[in-house]
């Protein structure tokens, strides 16, 4: 069986063929009779002409930068400080560590206690407070952003889900179920809920003068209106609705006993709210009330003797926390802080410094380079 | 050859071929791997694409993985799975992971589609793919052979058939391969070719180009065989009509595919540093990852229940792999754009229609590092067409207008006899030459035209014209211009050549060939003219004709000092001589040569001897010079090479005249250089080995190094017969030394030489390197350097199929390297910066935040927010860099090839940069978490409340800002695309997170928050660029400026302060590079020198 072969017809319809490998060349079988030429596209892009703008930093523009920025920060800065100073802020740490504390008793308080301990502590506000007051409760060495802690909820039944409300979500483990039903709210965030009790009485002549304290308002209104919404259903029995669910393990009551307003009651209880919304930090403060202001001739909180009675039912000593109460004014920025104030100065003389220095720099040295910012 | 009963002396040799019986050879498998087995005698069918429909998808992964990055990620997208460890969505890692591995595949699927041309493939090779082993294929003139076979017979008388190799050793000259005598006899009819029943018993598939050992059994007889029977795939039929050959090597067994290395995945630098720095930074996650150890989570009631059914030890693992998942590095390939290689007008090829074709789209920042440059000569340096340029006659010379090219001399009607045989290749032209020929008065010169007619081994065809066909290139040129002047060759039979001297038809008798090698340098030939008398012409180097002429008078004094104005020239130059040889001293010698001839035993040194008695006493005529013309631009582009630090090493087949020859021409030799030749270099790597500290010996000026291939097979012996390191130190030694030198050329080296010279320098230097060449011959050393560049050229196409870069042009090589190179590095190398500028920017606050999260590995962002952040919010900038990048233009980057030096020392990304970038990614980080930590901390502003998800966008925000600042301060931008790209970051963020970043973005607080830590990430860097500008420290810069100077002129400023080095450096090559501008260049002297 002799093959009577040639190879001729390949070899001449590829005169450029290499051996071994396969394929007439993609580069460069090129004369067989291709009319169209491969000469690439003469544009800006291909032939990488594009105009670019590329910053050049010549001290002719970066040091004007560092003298307004100086400018500007200073100024900035010691707005932001007086801001700060001007916010009447007061803070009482009623953890009651220090045996002379009032609250010492109750330090060793726990979940399951049935009966609150109560403690009041007395203090004297030296200066008034002029506009509305917001009163805060603040927690440090409480991780609420713990990883699993954050995870720990379940935002569909915080939605008013009714097949979540009834089933749900792993995450909450193990917070989930207790005695066969199923928890509302779930998850750990919701079962560690601040429940101490706060009231304020300003002391006149002996007499105690309770001060209105407003509890609604204190939630972002897409938190009330959006994301929290109780389980629907037929009436608004709140009771009816949450049948069939247990409260969680540390809460005295279910969740649709929180307060007596119904448009305060259940997930969209304001306190609950607030809570939900895990702080950044372990040190946090968080809206407890609000204070108005009533009329224009006397201030929200005169200058003179408080007490504060407090139903301490919130267990912190265990892990070494603390527990405060804020009363505090505020501003566009907020409640006070005096850091940011400070950091502005700081930056801005930072920047005024290093533009002098630069300056003297490129004085002394600078005049070698009036060709460097020649333009590519 | 035939010898009888040949016993089988060579047990060894398993492969049996027999001839027309393929279900013989069907039968035979062999153990391939586990119980596989596949066919022992390989098909035809030659397979190069690396994927087909079924691998693409296991094989590219399994490629893709190869790279450290994607392993880790894949780690880690598996320990998310883990609902104990997941600490972010899965889709933020799967996201990015899969958008990368698809980009990725996509690119390598149309790499491979594109280099192989599948269509094409299929078509074309159709039918090469059914040969097999023990078939009798006929082939005719022009065809390439398609497996490796014993020639059976040819249509030449004594079963002769020419074969040219340039695509297998890169030579063009004809080769012969010679027939059994039985089976030419034999074998007459395509009958009796199908009847054969022949059995080849020989060695099994090896990869030595150049021998064969086996045995033809057949008729009862056995024969022997040897390489001068084989015709080797690859190989093309020339001079022959038809021939025939029983296949006994097919496909990847034929001695070609054998000598082709494997195919390799080829790695940059930067990709290897890039895995070990993954490494690195999964190790410098470690540490918080276990510092969660010191605190306990147990007593915070409010937790404890979480981990009710875990033990310490199992958080701490959990909480661990956590980490790990959290810190991951998102590795985003850098996008590196070889389309602008394949659209550089620069680069095109207007006269053959070919643009350069970046073939390999990984390797482009590589090609801004090379050291080393590896260069075939022929066809790459070359264009390998040789013209005659000059001779010099009896002390006459002639050809002073050689640069008076073909237009003029084509028109002119040179010679009666000659006009009809056109000529097309003659640059030479010299009327006076002509005048002399035509008159016929000087005999020398007469004897000096007959010997360029009658001395050769050209081949002739006739038919409508003379064609010539050259053993070499240099041959065709002396045949073609004696032509020219009228010494026309006409025909060649086995014994008479005839010529034409001037219209005049002579027929010679040839009584012998005395022919060339390397060692004699020579060639000769013995002729009866027509009126009886004996004559022997030979032409050889000039060395070895000197030495053996009968006298030396003005002439060859003249002779020998027109010799060296033609070497300085870089003419290949040969010497002419001739003598008279009286019958009785032609008859004692051509007895002892017939004698000689037959000896079976050191038939070669015999002859040599017979020759060296003959070729005395002669008498010079003459001699000639030979251009073998450069590429366009090649000296230039060497230079620029050089200067670019660039060390240009040549490899070639050629002898190591024509080696040198080129080397002077093309720059990479200089006058001023020493050259170390073979023997001194055996004795100096022989001492070396000993002696490992010569540097004052190796550090004076300029050597060159000059390497033969015989210095390998010592190499060799070394290594096989003392100890192994003994032979390293040995090939250590000669890399010291080699690479000290400023140019090396090694001469006579084959194909598997070339790759092993190149595996030499990378091992021993670690450098990277690049080979580039154009014939088949080179495909080892471009499969082997870290970048292989191909010419597409005259050469067949085997080293652009095997090549990453395929050019048009060696000077195109410049454009490449010192352009696109040096950017491609520069904007990989910005990109990678950047990349872990951000990436560190952003993501180490994930780390101080654990710090204050109880380090429980809380992401401090969302989870979409991660996924994209490296993706769009910073990509994107970072991206505009790669495409648009560009410190100086193509225009400067040619003239200061300089600035080539930084890739080469890795200066733009290396573990110092690394740690800068880390450090620097780190302070932003701390800066920005810090800035919102403090400002957060027992804090509640008027709209943010101090929550976890305000925090979050407020530290996204600011580090994504600081961010996007620090990159457009030193990066440059598409005009066009600046706003989208704020447009676009800032709804992403909203959307992750809604009505908290809204909620925070609104709030002044957070917004100076947010000014506050970005001025704060921005002045020190703004400070340290400033500061540079101002003490003119920045490279681009300094050429700026320099640029700028040139460009005026000098006119203006003094630059001696801040950039002296540079302009020193230009002083020394200013007036060799560009003498237009030497004024300009002068004038910058002036101002460094007058302070």
């Amino acid at each position: 069986m002799a093959v009577n072969y040639s190879v001729k017809e390949e070899a001449d319809g590829h005169p450029s063929g290499g051996v071994g490998v396969p394929g007439g060349g993609a580069v460069g079988g090129g004369g067989g009779g291709a009319v169209k030429t491969r000469k690439p596209d003469n544009t800006a892009f291909k032939q990488q002409r594009l105009p670019a703008w590329q910053p050049i930093l010549t001290a002719g523009t970066v040091l004007p930068a560092f003298f307004i920025i100086g400018l500007i920060f200073i100024p900035i800065g010691i707005g932001i400080f007086v801001t700060s100073n001007n916010i009447r802020e007061y803070e009482i740490d009623y953890t009651g560590t220090e045996p002379s504390s009032p609250c010492n008793k109750c330090l060793n308080v726990s979940w399951d206690s049935t009966t609150p301990c109560t403690c009041t502590i007395n203090f004297t506000l030296e200066h008034s407070f002029e506009s509305n007051v917001f009163m805060y409760y603040g927690l440090s060495n409480f991780y609420q952003n713990h990883r699993r802690y954050v995870k720990s909820r379940d935002d569909s039944q915080l939605n008013g889900d009714n097949s979540s409300l009834l089933n749900p979500s792993k995450e909450c483990e193990p917070y989930r179920i207790n005695e066969d039903k199923p928890i509302a709210p779930c998850g750990a965030i919701a079962n560690s809920m601040f429940n101490d009790t706060l009231e304020l009485y300003r002391i006149d002549n002996d007499t105690r003068i309770p001060i209105t304290l407003i509890k609604k308002g204190i939630a972002w209104w897409t938190d009330k209106n959006v994301k929290f919404r109780n389980p629907t259903g037929d009436g608004n029995n709140l009771t009816a609705l949450f049948q069939g669910t247990t409260k969680p393990v540390n809460w005295p009551k279910p969740v649709y006993m929180l307060d007596s307003e119904p448009d305060n009651n259940g997930f969209i209880n304001e306190d609950f709210i607030v809570w939900m919304r895990t702080a950044a930090l372990p040190t946090f403060r968080k809206l407890y009330r609000l204070i108005e202001r009533k009329n224009n001739l006397q201030p929200t909180l005169q200058a003179g003797k408080y007490s504060l009675d407090i139903a301490y039912n919130y267990p912190v000593h265990s892990f070494d926390g603390r527990k405060r109460m804020i009363l505090s004014t505020i501003s566009w920025m907020g409640g006070k802080n005096p850091f940011l104030g400070i950091a502005y100065i700081t930056v801005g003389s930072i920047c005024f410094f290093l533009g002098v220095v630069l300056l003297i720099i490129h004085h002394k040295y600078g005049n070698r380079n009036t060709s460097a910012d020649i333009p590519n | 050859m035939r010898t009888r009963g040949y016993p089988l002396a060579f047990p060894a040799f398993t492969w049996e071929v027999r001839a027309n019986d393929r279900n013989y050879h069907m039968q035979f498998k062999k153990k391939f791997a586990f119980c596989l087995t596949k066919k022992k005698y390989a098909g035809n069918a030659i397979k190069t694409a690396k994927y087909n429909v079924f691998t693409f998808v296991p094989l590219n992964l399994y490629e893709q993985f190869h790279r450290m990055a994607n392993v880790y990620f894949v780690f880690v997208i598996l320990l998310q799975t883990f609902p104990e460890i997941s600490t972010l969505p899965w889709y933020t890692l799967l996201f990015p992971l899969s958008c990368l591995l698809t980009i990725r595949g996509l690119r390598d699927l149309i790499d491979d589609i594109v280099s192989m041309g599948w269509s094409e493939r299929l078509f074309h090779w159709q039918k090469w793919r059914d040969i097999c082993v023990g078939d009798i294929v006929r082939l005719r003139k022009e065809n390439f052979v398609p497996a490796d076979m014993l020639l059976l017979c040819s249509s030449e008388p004594s079963s002769l058939c020419y074969v040219e190799t340039a695509d297998i050793d890169g030579e063009t000259n004809l080769k012969f391969r010679q027939a059994l005598l039985a089976t030419h006899q034999e074998l007459v009819s395509e009958e009796s070719m199908a009847a054969f029943d022949g059995r080849v018993i020989c060695e099994e598939p090896n990869s030595r180009m150049h021998s064969f050992t086996g045995t033809l059994e057949w008729r009862g007889e056995t024969y022997s065989l040897d390489s001068e029977r084989i015709l080797l795939r690859g190989c093309k039929l020339r001079n022959t009509d038809v021939c025939y050959g029983l296949v006994i090597y097919a496909g990847f067994d034929s001695k070609i595919m054998r000598n082709c290395g494997k195919i390799k995945r080829k790695k940059t630098k930067l990709d290897c540093m890039m895995d070990r720095l993954v490494i690195i930074v999964s190790v410098v996650q470690t540490p918080p990852a276990l510092v969660h150890l010191t605190w306990g989570c147990s007593q915070h009631s409010y937790l404890s229940a979480l981990y009710k059914h875990t033990t310490p030890a199992q958080q701490a693992f959990f909480n661990f792999w956590g980490f790990t998942i959290l810190l991951k590095q998102q590795s985003l390939e850098g996008i590196r754009d070889h389309f602008f290689i394949n659209w550089d007008l620069e680069m095109y090829y207007a006269v053959k229609d070919i643009p350069a074709k970046a073939r390999s789209t990984s390797l482009n920042d590589q090609l801004g590092q090379i050291e080393y440059i590896f260069s075939d000569k022929t066809g790459t340096l070359t264009q390998n067409v040789m013209s005659f340029k000059k001779c010099c006659i009896n002390g006459t010379i002639y050809g002073n207008f050689w640069w008076t090219q073909q237009h003029r001399h084509n028109s002119t009607s040179l010679w009666p006899t000659a006009d009809h045989h056109g000529e097309k290749k003659l640059d030479f032209y010299d009327a006076t030459l002509l005048e002399a020929a035509r008159r016929d008065s000087d005999p020398v010169l007469r004897e000096f035209l007959r010997l360029l007619a009658l001395c050769h081994t050209v081949m002739v065809e006739e038919k409508d014209q003379l064609v010539y066909q050259a053993a070499s290139p240099d041959e065709e040129a002396l045949v073609l211009a004696a032509k020219n002047l009228g010494y026309v060759f006409l025909a060649r039979t086995q014994d008479t050549i005839t010529i034409s001297e001037l219209g005049l038809k002579r027929t010679y008798k040839v009584l012998a060939m005395l022919d060339f090698n390397s060692d004699r340098k020579r060639m000769s030939v013995l002729v009866r003219d027509p009126q009886g008398t004996i004559r022997l012409y030979t032409k050889g180097a000039d060395t070895v004709i000197l030495e053996r002429l009968q006298r030396r008078g003005p002439n060859e004094t003249f002779t020998e000092m027109a010799l060296d104005r033609f070497a300085e020239e870089t003419l290949r130059t040969l010497c002419l001589a001739s003598k008279e040889v009286s019958e009785i001293e032609y008859s004692m010698w051509s007895r002892r040569h017939h004698e000689a001839s037959v000896l079976l035993q050191d038939r070669a040194r015999e002859l040599d001897k017979l020759y060296e008695e003959m070729e005395q006493n002669l008498q010079l005529l003459g001699a000639t010079a030979i251009e073998d013309k450069l590429q366009d631009g090649v000296p230039e582009t060497i230079q620029l090479l050089k200067l670019g630090n660039i060390k240009v090493w040549v490899l070639t087949g050629d002898k190591q005249e024509t080696a040198m020859n080129i080397g002077y021409a093309c720059k990479l030799l200089t006058d001023d250089m020493e050259i170390l030749e073979e023997k001194e270099i055996r004795l100096w790597v022989r001492s070396q080995p000993h002696v490992l500290s010569p540097k004052d010996k190796i550090l004076h000026t300029g050597e060159v190094l000059k390497e033969k291939g015989r210095l390998w097979q010592r190499l060799a012996c070394c290594k096989a017969t003392g100890s192994q390191d003994r032979g390293s130190l040995v090939e250590k030694a000669f890399v010291d030394l080699a690479t000290s030198c400023q140019a090396v050329i090694c001469c006579r080296v084959t194909p598997k030489q070339k790759a092993l010279m190149v595996q030499l320098v990378k091992k021993h230097k670690k450098a990277i390197t690049l080979a580039i060449g154009d014939g088949a011959n080179d495909v080892n050393m471009i499969k082997t350097a870290d970048i292989g560049v191909g010419i597409s050229g005259l050469e067949g196409m085997q080293a652009v199929q095997c090549s990453d870069y395929a050019l048009a042009q060696f000077s195109y090589l410049q454009r490449l390297l010192l352009v696109h190179g040096r950017w491609a590095y520069l904007r990989i190398c910005k990109f990678l910066r950047y990349f872990f500028y951000k990436t560190f920017a952003g993501l180490m606050a994930q780390v101080w935040f654990a710090f204050h999260s109880g380090f429980t590995a809380q992401p401090l962002y969302e989870g979409w927010f991660l996924a994209l952040y490296n993706i769009f919010y910073t990509a994107y900038p970072v991206l505009s860099v790669g495409l648009l990048e560009q410190d100086v233009s193509a225009k400067k980057s040619l003239e200061f090839p300089e600035l080539y030096v930084i890739g080469q020392q890795d200066e733009l990304f290396n573990y110092r940069i690394f740690g800068v970038t880390l450090l620097h990614g780190v302070s932003t980080s701390l800066a920005s978490f810090y800035i919102a930590f403090w400002a957060f901390e027992d804090h509640v502003g008027s709209k943010a409340v101090g929550d976890y998800e305000s925090f979050a966008v407020t530290v996204a925000t600011s580090s994504l800002l600081s961010v996007l600042v620090e990159v457009s301060t030193d990066l440059p931008f598409p005009i066009l695309a600046q706003q989208q790209m704020f447009r676009d970051c800032s709804p992403g963020l909203s959307d992750t997170i809604p009505n908290a970043s809204l909620n925070a973005l609104t709030d002044p607080y957070i917004l100076l928050v947010v000014l506050l830590s970005l001025v704060v990430n921005t002045i020190p860097s703004l400070t340290v660029h400033l500061y540079h500008t101002i003490m003119g420290k920045t490279t681009t810069q300094q050429v700026r400026a320099v640029q700028g100077l040139a460009r005026r002129g000098g006119g203006s400023a003094s630059c001696q302060h801040w950039c002296p080095g540079l302009v020193r450096a230009l002083l020394v090559r200013g007036r060799v590079r560009f003498p237009r501008e030497a004024a300009a260049w002068t004038v910058v002297v002036g101002h460094v020198t007058s302070p």
